[in-house]
């Protein structure tokens, strides 16, 4: 079972649009809630008018910091909604409009008046601030900063230096079912159906905020149209949906963020500057490795973005230096979006590496296996495995690598300017304590898997039955799969790519104990339990998956168009449990990544705090004429210490590294080297015209 | 102000009060509890909402619902009948060409929609306009699907089951 591409068990439902996400669930006579939002960037509320609002037909209720419950604990500033007069950044909650149906809840906003006693906000984010400060750790609790070695002398010394700066923009996550709840109040007891990487956190999260016993809360997603990080942690609008279903008991109140409002409700990544620092011979044997990244981060609640972590581990260096500094600024609250630290973090050295290949005159392939290190430069420890050369010899035969000519500018098609490039993949194994499962043996024959993960489009529907079906050696079709749900067992967020790792270890541990207990011939109702096992190893080995990126880029000599007719990723991620949706979750984190080097940036105007292009037809995401040749493979690896499956987790990877990759061909292709991601069309031009 | 209108939704006409500025879209998901066609950005900007409108594909977060009354509509859901999947459908799962499943209905009858356009000679912006017939190739599809946004990136997936879709 595992190791088979079985087609996804939820597959009929999502073809046919019957699968349920979190609005679509069936409630009788729900009413609609709908935000009011600041329009200043900080200061304070005078007055707020709601008497047009109260006035419309339909309207319910209208809930401001002037009516809304007290909260049990305000600790999370994002989701103190409504608990004083204080206005933080733009856009933030302020209130919600509660009516019958949609279109009067969204009417009777736009009647709403809200008076402002603003107060001057900052919102620039440059790296030159002069209140750059340093954070405790960063996410989730990294050593802020590092070093080893004498970097400085070592640069000093080093007879090819590469120094520059390379940045990364704002981005948001836009996952296409938008965040929504809906929530219901009955008899003390809260129902939420609520679109949610992980339903015991939202539980866990609200219950905090609202003073509630966890068990008074239940949080159901069977299905949750992508998150990509920003479903990871609870966000305002919930504790919103919640406090309108309060003043509504008994009615089921629905709530969904627009997309525009999506842009500063429920988290980005933050714009990093990285400046990243390499030394290295002749022969291109680094010496030292530097990187200094500056990012921003909100005023009422800190997200550190660990940017400089992946160059701790990727490449030998004996002098080696990293540090995060931060601006705090009147902004919404940055958060989680596909694989913090390692995207952003992979962007600056992995074309720093490039450079240093030109500089060296060396093949950008051969300069990373020569700075292949024996151990985890970091820790010193062993690696349980690393087999990032594998990928790069595999994805340059795959590609036809050998073929390439090696210097830039030198192949024009057409009109266009094509060449091809290279980067790196490196992702953390995450196996997350916490999760438990049940085993239970039905009447009819089957075992009923219990655990209250997620499946946001990752395939823990099928990835998890097909776990099972191993664990208790039966067919796949002999086990009925649970999930999405508070009322099974505990099972930790769907985030860190550490899904599978974490709830397929808890499934088969679970089985492991059926097994024991009732042996091949059980009864109905026989049941066993399983949790995550401990994992002692992490102690002996650096634990990481690796992967190679290529992309061929071509440039529009006269417009600066670029395009990405071939990318080709080879990844070394322990087990596949599925190969099928495995491919997927390599190829569509490798389109996310051409995504963020050809077209993401959110735009913030700091006049105001706001992003200006705050929907799907300014900030641009890749479509579909936007892919053309696409390949994702991954090289045999068995690794029995990163947990009992062997798998090391395969959700993020295949963005990290991407953006690099294209750079890197783009420069191979135009001889413009452009360190400023997106990759859009006028730097190609600007460079030329110099 | 409200109108009483009638919708042909997947084969059963359906009678349902709508507000001027209901748009088709919440009239099927939030009146008539239709919830195939998604609401991923209520703008015209990502396809999710898309329909079969009097057998042409449509976003239907654009359209008001007061408009379209008598029209035939066919989701994502009507598309399988008796427990059958259209061939779209089937090879979409064949492909894996969708993860959270958030835009495929939309994609899938987008899909049906732009087969029949090219069936019917509709060039695209990369037709070869001097050929007779339209010829699907993968950066066809690619073109004529562009309207149809995937944040899981399954594209691959998708241009792949459309090709094999339209064989
Ligand atoms: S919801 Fe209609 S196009 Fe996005
Ligand atoms: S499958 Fe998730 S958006 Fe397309």
């Amino acid at each position: 079972m595992i190791g088979s591409p079985l087609p996804r068990l939820d597959g009929t439902a999502k073809v046919t649009g019957t699968a349920r996400y979190a609005f679509e669930h069936r409630v009788a006579d729900p009413a609609y809630a709908y935000p009011l939002q600041a329009t200043v960037a900080r200061g304070h509320i005078t007055a707020i008018n709601t008497s047009a609002a109260q006035a419309v037909d339909g309207v319910l209720a209208v809930i401001t910091h002037e009516n809304a419950p007290h909260l049990a604990s305000t600790e999370d500033a994002e989701l103190a909604v409504l608990q004083s007069t204080e206005i933080a950044f733009r856009g933030q909650v302020i209130g919600a409009v509660v009516a019958d149906t949609s279109e009067t809840a969204r009417h009777a906003a736009g009647l709403v008046e809200v008076s402002y006693d603003p107060s001057p906000h900052d919102a620039v984010f440059t790296p030159d601030r002069d209140d750059l400060y340093t954070p405790d750790t960063v996410n989730p609790s990294f050593p802020t900063d590092t070093s080893q070695g004498d970097v400085e002398s070592a640069l000093k010394q080093s007879p090819v230096v590469v120094d520059h700066v390379y940045t990364t923009p704002m981005t948001h996550n836009n996952p296409l079912e938008p965040h929504t709840t809906v929530a219901c109040w009955h008899d003390d007891q809260l129902t939420l159906y609520d679109s949610t990487q992980g339903v015991h956190s939202t539980r866990q999260s609200l219950a905090k905020a609202l003073g509630l016993a966890p068990e008074r809360i239940r949080v159901i997603a069977p299905h949750v149209g992508g998150g990509f990080g920003s479903k990871g942690q609870a966000h305002a609008h919930l504790v919103l949906a919640a406090m309108a279903a309060q003043a509504m008991p008994g009615r089921a109140v629905k709530l969904a963020l627009t997309r525009q409002q999506m842009f500063s409700l429920v988290g980005y990544r933050t714009p990093t500057v990285q400046h990243v620092r390499l030394g290295a011979g002749p022969d291109g044997r680094l010496t030292a490795i530097s990187m200094d990244v500056v990012e921003q981060t909100s005023r009422i609640k800190e997200f550190a973005e660990q940017t400089a972590i992946p160059a701790r581990h990727m490449y030998a260096a004996p002098n080696r230096r990293t540090t995060h500094r931060l601006a705090a600024l009147d902004v919404p609250v940055p958060s989680w979006m596909r694989a913090p630290g390692e995207c952003p973090g992979m962007f600056g050295p992995e074309v720093a590496m490039d450079e240093l290949a030109n500089a060296c005159g060396m093949d950008p392939v051969d300069l990373r296996v020569l700075n292949e290190p024996d151990v985890d430069p970091e820790s010193g420890k062993p690696f349980s495995s690393r087999n990032l050369v594998a990928c790069l010899r595999e994805g340059a035969a795959r590609f036809g690598w050998a073929d390439r000519e090696h210097a830039p500018r030198t192949r024009r098609e057409h009109g266009w300017w094509v060449g091809t490039g290279v980067a790196a993949s490196t992702y953390p194994v995450h196996v997350k304590p916490g999760s438990s499962a049940t085993v239970r043996f039905q009447p009819d024959g089957r075992y009923r898997i219990e655990i209250g993960a997620t499946d946001i489009g990752t395939g823990t529907w099928t990835a998890l039955t097909q776990i099972a079906a191993d664990a208790l050696s039966v067919r796949v079709d002999a086990i009925d799969l649970r999930i999405g749900d508070t009322d099974l067992p505990p099972a930790t967020v769907a985030g860190g790519s550490s899904g599978i790792n974490s709830w397929g270890s808890a499934v088969v541990d679970a089985a492991r104990a059926f097994r024991d207990k009732f042996g091949t011939g059980p009864n109905p109702g026989d049941e066993a339990q399983g949790t995550t096992p401990g994992n002692s190893a992490g102690e002996r080995f650096a634990m990481r998956a690796f992967g190679a990126q290529f992309a061929e880029v071509r440039v529009h000599a006269a417009t600066g168009e670029i395009r990405v007719p071939r990318l080709l990723g080879v990844f070394a991620v322990g087990r596949i449990i599925n190969p099928r949706t495995a491919r997927s979750q390599f190829l569509g984190g490798m389109t996310m990544g051409m995504s963020m080097a050809l077209h993401e940036q959110s735009v913030l105007d700091e006049r105001f705090g706001h992003v200006v292009n705050h929907d799907l037809a300014e900030y641009h995401i890749a479509a579909n004429a936007d892919v053309a040749g696409i390949e994702a493979h991954w090289v045999d690896e068995t690794d029995p210490h990163v947990n009992p499956l062997g798998t090391k987790g395969i959700g993020e990877i295949g963005i990290v590294g991407t953006a690099a990759a294209i750079a890197n061909a783009a420069h191979h292709a135009t001889g413009i080297r452009v360190r400023d991601l997106p990759l859009t069309a006028d730097k190609f031009l600007a460079d030329a015209r110099r | 102000m409200d109108a009483e209108i009638t919708l042909h939704v997947d084969g059963t006409a359906r009678h349902v009060t709508v507000d001027a500025r209901t748009t088709l879209l919440d009239a099927l998901r939030e009146r008539l509890g239709v919830m195939a066609p998604k609401k991923g950005c209520d703008h015209g900007q990502c396809g999710s909402c898309t329909v079969l409108l009097n057998d042409r594909r449509v976003i239907t977060c654009l359209v008001l619902a007061v408009a379209h009354d008598g029209a035939r509509i066919v989701t994502a859901e009507g598309l399988a009948q008796d427990d059958h999947l259209h061939p779209v459908q089937q090879a979409f799962i064949d492909h894996d060409g969708f993860q959270c499943g958030y835009c495929t209905p939309g994609q899938i009858c987008s899909a049906v929609g732009m087969l029949k356009e090219a069936e019917a000679g509709w060039p695209s912006a990369v037709s070869d306009l001097a050929a007779a017939e339209v010829r699907l190739s993968p950066a066809e599809i690619r073109e004529r699907m562009s309207g149809n946004l995937c944040r899981c990136g399954a594209y691959a997936g998708i241009v792949a089951a459309i090709q094999q879709a339209a064989r």
